[in-house]
């Protein structure tokens, strides 16, 4: 098995998301490749649009609705550029799945808290879903989500729908509001000193911006969070998924193939550090 | 241990070509001693010698006719096993998609000559990262079967080599096919006339199958002591040492401190040290296509990171100061890949001192950061 070919995929459906930013559901041509791929949340492909290259996008779906792959993607440069200038009906190729995935079993029966910021949504986007679509494994769902502007907030519809779902906490900010602004105003960790967290049974599971990150777990972990329930999806450069190109060392670990999701105790010593 | 005469090695060349192994080993090529196809032992350096130093490295004249008298090269066995630049597949429009061609791999049946002990360490190095990982890479694999490795126990150190601080050398102890110790012994030593042999160890039974083609005979006590005295007085000469104690640690704790910065004024972030390294694996890849847009290509080729592309995501560079490049490098060599393959990366060859072109020393890094430590 050559595991530097991609195999063909199409692009289902396209759905506007937000400025920028669409979701492209893909379904894998080969009937046998599709019937046997499986992935878990937090998990992510590589997408290749023909000619142009290849990027890492994480997998938004549900993993019990088989046959299709939902990948939210926002511009940022030529090949997301590429990917959302994609129609209905075009292929792109598909390798994956690839990389660790969010702690869903670990955490049954424990209130889940989602930290996300700026784009980072994302990636925990199929916790939010998998946790509403089998809500008797856990407890409360509270999500704290922080963007710069109202106009950087994704899913404004979906973040509406969970609002109303059940045992669901939703808390929204943003650092510069507008006047149509309803929610809080601040960073996301403003939000820690405003809702009270179970530090004993939650595990929290976030995505953004280093720094952000590195603000969110200092201030759970002063309230007693552990270090082994915050998981954190990373980001870095990445050529191969496989653990061969190099680009994507984090001190010693592989955020290809050890993450994207790493528990905070794995990485403690590396993590915040300028320039690692 | 069998020996074999000067003139008997050809005809150990002559028995792997018969076997369709193609040969590539040490030649002299601009200036420079590489590996490169070889037809018989006239196409190796004979006579020649070398002078490395950091940033500095001259071929010379020998006073003997020694086959392997140099250390080694800017060149490492890397670049037949894991390829410069390398298609790794093509693509070609089909109605509404696309269909992937993969590359067609077939074992090129190399035998490498005079692969020295650190760069059978190099080797075994790579190994882990392209075979042993979760997936197997395309193409080392099939570059990697059935090789044939005739090694060579060094008969001199060179100015930047390290290989006993790194407990890689300089006796070849595993990973060869047959392993050559080459010993010169002048008239007034030899009985009559100057002697030039080879003392054979076998590693393998193809090694061994291989040498019963070539006509050889036992070695005396005293050629087998030869022999050891030649290992014996390179490990004597080492140019370099690096104090390995603890290193793992040593760079963790010391992820701040000056050295980084100062060793930064100096460093050019040239990539040479990533290039001429034996072990280092990194790479990127290229998507291109043709004028008509209707056939794409994947390629892979060597990268270093201490170049900006290298930690690029969206909104900037991670490691955007040669500080933290250098640092990457090293301690990823020395500290990172410990936790990675469970080896250090490096096997205390010397290259990236010598072609470090303002010759930046690996060794004198890690002992400032040591003699300083707060």
């Amino acid at each position: 098995m050559n595991p530097w070919i991609p195999y063909p995929a199409e692009v289902i459906e396209k759905r506007r998301e937000a400025l920028r930013v669409h979701t492209l559901r893909l379904r894998i041509r080969d009937e046998a490749i599709r019937r046997a791929y499986r992935f878990r949340p937090g998990q992510f492909n590589m997408i290749y649009v023909f000619g142009t290259g290849e990027v890492p996008i994480s997998i938004v779906s549900d993993p019990d609705e088989s046959g299709f792959l939902d990948h939210t993607i926002r511009v940022v440069g030529k090949m997301t550029a590429a990917l959302v200038g994609l129609k209905e009906g075009d292929t792109v190729g598909l390798r994956g799945p690839y990389g660790s995935w969010w702690p869903l079993e670990e955490a049954r029966g424990m209130d889940v808290v989602i930290v996300t910021g700026g784009l980072g949504c994302a990636p925990v986007v199929s916790v939010i879903n998998y946790v509403a679509h089998r809500r008797d494994r856990y407890g409360r769902l509270k999500i704290f989500h922080g963007v710069k502007t109202p106009k950087d907030l994704l899913y404004r519809a979906r973040f509406r729908a969970w609002q109303k779902h059940p045992d669901t906490e939703v808390y929204l900010t943003v650092d510069h509001p507008d006047r149509e602004w309803k929610y809080k105003v601040g960073v996301v960790t403003n939000l820690f000193r405003q809702v009270r967290i179970d530090a004993r049974k939650s595990a929290v599971m976030m995505c953004g911006p280093e720094g952000m990150m590195k603000s969110a777990v200092r201030d759970l972990r002063a309230q007693g969070v552990p270090a082994d329930r915050i998981y954190l999806s990373l980001e870095r450069n990445m050529k191969c998924a496989i653990g061969f190109c190099g680009h994507c060392q984090y001190g010693p670990r592989f955020i290809c193939k050890d993450g994207p999701v790493l528990r905070f105790d794995q990485i403690q010593e590396w993590f915040g550090k300028d320039e690692l | 241990m069998p020996i074999l005469d000067r003139n008997s090695l050809d005809l150990l060349f002559d028995a792997l070509k018969r076997r369709g192994f193609n040969l590539v080993g040490p030649t002299l090529h601009d200036g420079a001693i590489v590996y490169d196809a070889l037809a018989s032992t006239a196409d190796l350096p004979v006579g020649w010698t070398d002078e490395q130093e950091g940033g500095r490295y001259r071929v010379k004249k020998r006073a003997d006719e020694a086959l392997f008298g140099y250390a080694v090269g800017p060149r490492s066995w890397k670049k037949f096993l894991f390829q410069p630049v390398q298609r790794l597949w093509q693509a070609r429009r089909e109605g509404e998609g696309f269909r992937i061609i993969p590359e067609e791999e077939k074992p090129p049946k190399w035998a490498f000559i005079g692969v020295r002990s650190c760069e059978l360490h190099a080797i075994a190095i790579q190994d882990k990262v392209f075979i042993s990982g979760p997936a197997p890479d395309s193409s080392y694999p099939t570059q990697r079967k059935d090789l044939f490795i005739i090694a060579v126990n060094c008969g001199q150190a060179g100015g930047t080599c390290f290989c006993v601080s790194m407990n890689t050398g300089p006796k070849a102890t595993a990973g060869y096919d047959l392993v050559l110790t080459e010993v010169l012994e002048p008239a007034r030593l030899a009985i009559g006339a100057d002697r030039h042999y080879f003392v054979v160890e076998v590693g393998t039974d193809r090694g061994a199958e291989v040498l019963r083609d070539v006509p050889h005979t036992e070695a005396t006590e005293q050629e087998n002591a030869a022999a050891e005295r030649v290992v014996e007085k390179t490990a004597s000469q080492m140019g370099r040492t690096l104090d390995t104690t603890d290193i793992k640690n040593l760079l963790y704790r010391n992820f701040e401190h000056p050295r980084w910065d100062e060793v930064a004024t100096r460093c050019l972030t040239c990539a040479n040290c990533t290039m001429v390294c034996p072990t280092c694996f990194c790479s990127t890849v290229e998507d291109v296509t043709d004028l008509t847009g209707e056939h794409a290509e994947r390629w892979r080729k060597w990268d270093s990171c201490f170049t900006m592309d290298f930690s690029y995501i969206h909104g900037g560079t991670v490691r955007s100061s040669v500080k933290s490049r250098y640092r990457q490098w090293m301690t990823h060599k020395l500290a990172t890949w410990i936790d990675q393959f469970g080896t250090s990366g490096c096997v205390g060859c010397g290259r990236c001192i010598t072609w470090c072109p303002v010759g930046i020393d690996i060794t004198e890094e890690v002992r400032a950061i040591r003699e300083t430590e707060k």
